[in-house]
Order: structure tokens, then sequence, then C-alpha cells
């Protein structure tokens, strides 16, 4: 049987007062692909950033298991070097700050963290053009500022070039399907797969069937007023698609 | 990370708050014209410096301080200062650095300016005068520079053996009654630097003046003049430090720059002072009067500063440019943390043809701070085809300090060009916890984001002193996390 990564177990959460996070449950298997899926508002966001340890949302009640661990009490930054990976669904414009320079501090970050000696720039800058592969993407945006002035799809992009160098043991991709063309979107979505190993999951948060075409989900959830109300595979998402959110309103009222 | 951990975040210890125990020659508290008399006879000054003194001190009676700096302090009691304090010497005439007294060179040496002949040899590229207090210990590598006709020493050695030259330049770009704090420093400064590039000279290394207030009742009163004359080029560089007092201490210093046809002065500051506690008890007020005179055609003066120290920072280095063609510019980092306050910026005053001139201010307020630019460009009516450029960014830390920026623009002719670009971030939860994420501690985060807020200026330092500048004010930022 394989390692769980993650289990979230009865997770309540909330920002300046208001609960978001109203008892979610979610268990995580090493090399699992799990698809969230939801209407807007209904707390996917919330989740992912609760997970990666966003200072703003206070953590009410259940816990967060990660590698078997609470992770309730680590800061955001241990949680990343443990091996957590958040692609932000809005990745924030860095100025002043090149994005080799965050890449490198980061990666060495993460060597330091683990005891490892950290790596020269000259040696971090192939390492990174092997990466910039994964995503196919120009070496001329790692002298740019962090994200300033990229294009949505380019922002995303650099999001999984992050991924690919940090190699996580649990990714979350929220949304980072949307604001991609397609030939972006197969590009993305290759990235990912290649970096799939048995070891690691990955949580993939999105409106579109489109994506789990290709990155094949084992399990997809349905976020439902900051719960899981519906787990399933892959069809539950073309179910969705299909019928809209409002079966799950029906869905919620019988059980209710 | 709360917002309480960004808060610590900008609190470290002040790494140069030390007091140095020596025997002092220290005249009576208070001001009045014998202490004015008593400062000039002990510098055995000629004539006309005590009525230079004189002069701007019945000026300086009938002034009040200026109250429209963006800035608070409790009144200053003049009466109640040392006007002037020196380390006392064994001899009259020390022929060699090596004499001065040992717990001075230590001190120096513990800030990091080796004076001592052989431990400087390590740093050969730059000469440094020393000033401690209201004298000047020394200055290394006179000889050499003597070789190449520049002239680089106290402005007191200066009195004594070029008195010609003091008297032809002091006071024609800053004259005695030009502000409140000019004129105080005009009527009682202590010592400051003498620079003297002749014409057509490049002068062969930097130039540096490292200033330490030592004494907790002393002010300070520096005064630093700087000729370049015609096609002379000079790059000079000022630091500061004092001890952690809880008095305040009064800095107010004038510097003059004269650049005659096609001459370059390049000067910097890396400002260090102590910044009074995070309560805002002590520390020291910066009260002072910078400016350049583009005198000759081609000329350029060109100022940059990293003003991180200080309770009270109050200075617009500025440059007026007389000479067709001549090249103003202005390059700043004011870091404000805790409860300091800066009110600075420049003035750029166009009066040649063609005159060109860039201000480029970053300004970082953290803790309780406030931090102000406040500029002027003026365009004179013979300006013609003159230009200027401005940029003015401020940058917030956490949601208790304040940023203002105070531009004005009086142009007196429309065929001259006025650019000004303005911004405000603010270093907030979310940029943080994006580095985070990436595993990236919040220091290193903040460091990270203040450079590169700042790499525009850093980039205009001396090569030597970029990488410092830019670790002070990691270090001004520093918190106790971890
Ligand atoms: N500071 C706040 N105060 C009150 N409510 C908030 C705050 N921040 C977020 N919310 C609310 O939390 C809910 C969940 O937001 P979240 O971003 O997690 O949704 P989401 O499922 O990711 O939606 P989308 O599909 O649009 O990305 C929303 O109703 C949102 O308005
Ligand atoms: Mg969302």
């Amino acid at each position: 049987m394989s390692e769980v990564i993650l289990s979230v177990k009865d997770l309540r959460a909330s920002i300046d007062g208001k609960e978001i996070l109203k008892g979610l449950n979610l268990e995580i298997k090493a090399g699992e692909v799990h698809a969230i899926m939801g209407r807007n508002g209904s707390g996917k966001s919330t989740f992912s950033k609760v997970l990666a340890g966003h200072p703003a949302y206070e953590v009410t009640g259940g816990d967060i298991l990660y590698k078997g661990e609470s992770i309730l009490e680590k800061e955001p930054d241990e949680r990343a070097n443990e091996g957590i990976f958040l692609a932000f669904q809005y990745p924030i414009e860095i100025p002043g700050v090149s994005n080799l320079d965050f890449l490198r501090v980061a990666y060495n970050a993460k060597r330091k963290y683990h005891g490892e000696e950290e790596i020269d720039t000259f040696d971090f800058e192939d390492l990174v053009e092997e990466k910039l592969d994964v995503v196919k993407m120009n070496p001329s945006f790692l002298e740019r500022s962090l994200n300033q002035g990229f294009s949505g799809g380019e922002k995303k992009r650099n999001e999984i070039l992050q991924m690919a160098l940090l190699e996580p043991s649990l990714s979350i991709l929220d949304e980072t399907d949307s604001g991609l063309d397609i030939d972006a979107l197969r590009i993305v979505a290759e990235g990912v797969n290649q970096l799939a190993t048995p070891e690691n999951s990955s949580i993939v948060i999105t409106h579109y069937q489109r994506l789990l075409n290709y990155i094949e989900p084992h399990f997809v959830h349905v976020m439902y007023d900051g719960q899981i109300v519906k787990t399933g595979t892959k069809e539950l998402a073309l179910e969705l698609e299909e019928r809209g959110y409002e079966f799950i309103d029906e869905l919620v009222e019988v059980g209710a | 990370m709360s917002s309480t951990t960004v808060k610590n975040l900008v609190n470290q210890p002040y790494k140069y708050g030390f007091v140095t125990d020596i025997e002092t020659d220290t005249i009576p508290r208070g001001l009045n014209e014998d202490i004015i008399r008593l400062i000039s006879a002990k510098k055995n000054e000629p004539e006309f410096m005590l009525e230079f003194r004189l002069k701007a001190y019945k000026q300086w009676q009938k002034m009040t301080e200026p109250k429209w700096p963006h800035v608070e302090y409790p009144p200053i009691d003049y009466q109640d200062i040392i006007y002037y304090s020196a380390p006392k010497q064994s001899k009259e005439k020390l022929n060699s650095l090596d004499e001065v007294d040992p717990a001075i060179l230590e001190t120096f040496e513990k800030l990091g300016i080796p004076l001592s002949e052989q431990k400087r040899l390590a740093n050969v590229n730059v000469a440094v005068d020393a000033i401690f207090d209201s004298v000047s210990i020394g200055t290394t590598f006179k000889e050499k520079l003597g070789e190449a006709g520049v002239i680089f020493c106290s402005i007191s050695e200066a009195l004594q053996e070029h008195p010609e030259l003091v008297k032809k330049y002091l006071g024609t770009v800053v004259p005695v009654g030009d502000n409140y704090f000019a004129a105080l420093n005009s009527a009682v400064f202590s010592d400051g630097s003498f620079v003297f590039i002749p014409k057509g000279v490049e002068c062969p290394m930097e130039l540096s003046t490292y200033f330490r207030i030592n004494n907790g009742d002393t002010g300070q009163f520096e005064r630093t003049l700087i000729i370049a004359e015609e096609g002379a080029k000079v790059s000079y560089l000022e630091g500061c430090t004092a001890p952690m007092y809880d008095s305040n201490q009064l800095h107010a210093a004038v510097v003059e720059l004269i650049a005659l046809d096609n001459a370059d002065i390049k000067y910097s500051t890396v400002q260090n002072w102590y910044a009074g506690d995070e309560n805002g008890k002590g520390g020291i007020y910066n009260f002072v009067t910078k400016r350049g005179l583009c005198q000759g055609v081609n000329s350029k003066i060109s100022w940059t500063q990293v003003e991180t120290g200080s309770a009270i920072t109050w200075k617009y280095p500025s440059c007026v440019l007389i000479g067709d063609n001549s090249v103003g510019e202005f390059y700043s980092i004011a870091l404000t943390n805790n409860k300091q306050q800066a009110d600075t910026g420049t003035k750029m005053i166009h009066i040649g043809k063609n005159t060109r001139s860039t201000i480029i201010s970053k300004g970082i307020s953290a803790g309780k701070s406030k931090n102000s630019y406040r500029g002027l460009v003026k365009m004179g009516p013979k300006a013609d085809g003159a230009r200027n450029y401005s940029q003015c960014d401020s940058m917030l830390i956490g949601d208790t300090a304040e940023a203002n920026t105070f531009p004005y623009i009086q142009a007196d002719n429309d065929r001259a060009k006025v650019e000004h670009e303005a911004s405000t971030s603010k270093i907030g939860e979310d940029q943080l916890f994006y580095f985070a994420q990436r595993g990236i501690s919040e220091e290193d985060a903040v460091s990270m984001l203040v450079s590169g807020f700042c790499k525009d200026v850093l980039n205009e330092l001396p090569m030597e002193f970029a990488a410092e500048a830019d670790k002070l004010l990691s270090l001004k930022l520093e918190g106790s996390v971890g």
C-alpha cells in the first residue's frame, strides 16, 4: 500500500472572522492526482492557501497531516521546504527581483533546509536551462523581474517552472489552466505529467473538464460551501460539465 | 508570519553604538560671541575666518528654525549644546597617524576604517579623512595624492596651509545666511574635509571622510568644501556613525561643491548615525545643507545618498546648474524605521542652456516612521533646452509607516522640459507569502525586495561601497525572526 501524503480531517478555517472552510475531509496517497472542482467562491483557493499556511487564515478546527505529521504549527516557508508547493491562481508581481535570482534563492533555501550545500550561479543556470525546457519557456524570462508584466499565461507557466525546479512532493495547482491558450494548456499539462512520479501527488483545482483530458485524475472532488460534498472518478467531471452544479445543489439539499 | 512578525523584521541592534572613553578638550556649553572666538582661537584661524563666523552668528540670531519640514521634535536648546570637543593630544602636532591615541585608532578600526600605516595597505584605493567629534584625526595617503597635485585634508588644516583657497570658495555656494542651520554651522563649524583637484587632474583614488560623533553633549558641525578645477574629476564618499545615547545630538553640516568647466564631482553618502531606539528615544538630528555649483560649461555634479540612520534627517543635496550643458544628478535611498523621520530630497536649479538633471529617489518606510521626499525643479528664464527627469518611488513595510512625496516644479521657460513619475508600493503579506511559499524566509524576502527596489541607486555608488550599502539596508530591516 502506498504512503498517505496528505490527510485533511474536518478542517475549519476562517478569514476576518468569517468561516470559509466548514469541515473539509480529504486523503491523498503518493502517486495520486486529485482534481477539485466547485463553484466560484466555494473555497477552493482558500483551501489551497490554508494548506500552504497563509497567515491571513485562521484554522479553527480539524487538522492537516502531511506525511503523517500535523503541519498546523509550521511556518509557510517550512511547509514549502518540506515539499508543499502551491501554483497560485493569481501569481503576484515582484518588481526589482529578477526571476533568476528568485529561483536561485528558492532553490538554495530548500537545499539549505535539507542540509545540502548551496549551488553556485553557474551550475544553477545549467539546471534552470534544463527546467525551462519542461515548460518551453524562453530564457529571456529569467532576466525579467518576477512576474512583472508577464501575461496571464506566462505567469502560469512561470509557476510550473518553479514547480519543476523545486520538485515538490505535494503540488497544488490552483486554476493553472485558466487563461492558457490551447498550446500553452498542453505544454503545461505535459510539464505536470512529466514531473509526476509514484512518490509525489498533486491537487489540481480547475473549472474545466478539458484540463483533465491531459492530466488524468484518480479522483474528482466537488467542493460546495467549504466542504467536499461529492467524490468520484473522472466521469464525475464529465457529468458536472454536462449538468452544471445544480445537481450538486439538489444533492446537498437531499443530504440536509 | 503574522503582521506582528512583519513588525519584528524591522528591528535590529545598532552595531556602532559604543562609546570611546578618552580625555577630551571640551569648551563650556552654550553659544555666544566669546564661544565663537574661542573656537576660532583653538583652531588658530586666520582673521577672515573669525569674521566669517561672527557675521554668520549675527545673521543666525535674527533667524528662526524652519517649520515647513514634515517632522516633529521638541524645541532644541542651543545654549545646552557643547560646540567644540576634541580628544586631548599629548603633542602639539602629530607627525603621522600612528601617533594618534590608540583608543581612537581602535575606534575607527572597530568601525571598519583602519587608519594605521600597515592596516590600511589592504585598502589602497581609498584615502580616508577621519573626523572624531569636532576634529580631524588625520588623513591617509596625503603624500600620494600630493604627487598628483590633489589636496585632501581637514578643513582646519586647509585654513593653515591653503587659506587663500578656502577664502576664495568658502560660503560661495551656501552663503552664511542661507538658512537657519547653515548659518549656525557657518558660525561654529568644527571640522570637515577639504578637497582641491587642480586643472586637468583626475583624482587617482576614491576620497572618503568618516564622521564619528562620540561625545553625548556635543553637536557636530561638519564643514566640507570640494573644488574641481577645469577638467578635474573626483569621487568622494562620506560615512557616519555615532554611539547610542538617550539624548539627541545635533549634526548640522554644510557641504559645498564647486565644479568649473568640464569638471566632474561625484559625492556619495552612506549615513548611519544612531537612529534612536524603537520608542524614538535618542538619536541624531541630521540637519544638513549640501549644495553643488556647476559653475563651468559641461560640468557635472552627482549626489548619491544612502540615508539609513538619524532620528531626523533634513537634507536636500542640490545642484545649481549655471554652466551651459552642465549636468546635475541626485540618487537617493532613504530608509526609515521605528520612529525615525526623514524629510529629504533635492533642488535642481537650471540656469544655463541645455542643462540636464536626473532625480531618482527611493524611500523605504517601516515601523512607525515618516519618510517624505521633497524636491524642487526650477527652470530659469535662460535655461533653453533644459531637461529634468524625476522618479520618486516609495515602499511601505507594514501598516504603520508613512510615506509622502512633495514635488515642486517652477518653470519660467517654455523651452525646458520636466518629467515626473512617482509610485508607491507596499511589502505586504501576500508578497511575503509568495516568497515563503517558495521556501524563502521573511528576512531574505525583505532584503531581496528592498535591494531590488533600490537597485537603480545602489548601482550609482562606487563599487567598493555598493555591496556594503546593500548589506546595511538589509541589516537595518533585519528582525529577530528565527
Ligand atoms: N477577507 C475575506 N473576508 C470575507 N470573505 C472572504 C475573504 N476572503 C475570501 N472570502 C470569501 O471566501 C470565499 C471563498 O473564496 P475562494 O477564493 O476560496 O473561492 P474559490 O473557490 O477559489 O473561487 P474561484 O473559483 O472563483 O477561484 C468567497 O466567498 C470569498 O468572497
Ligand atoms: Mg480560486
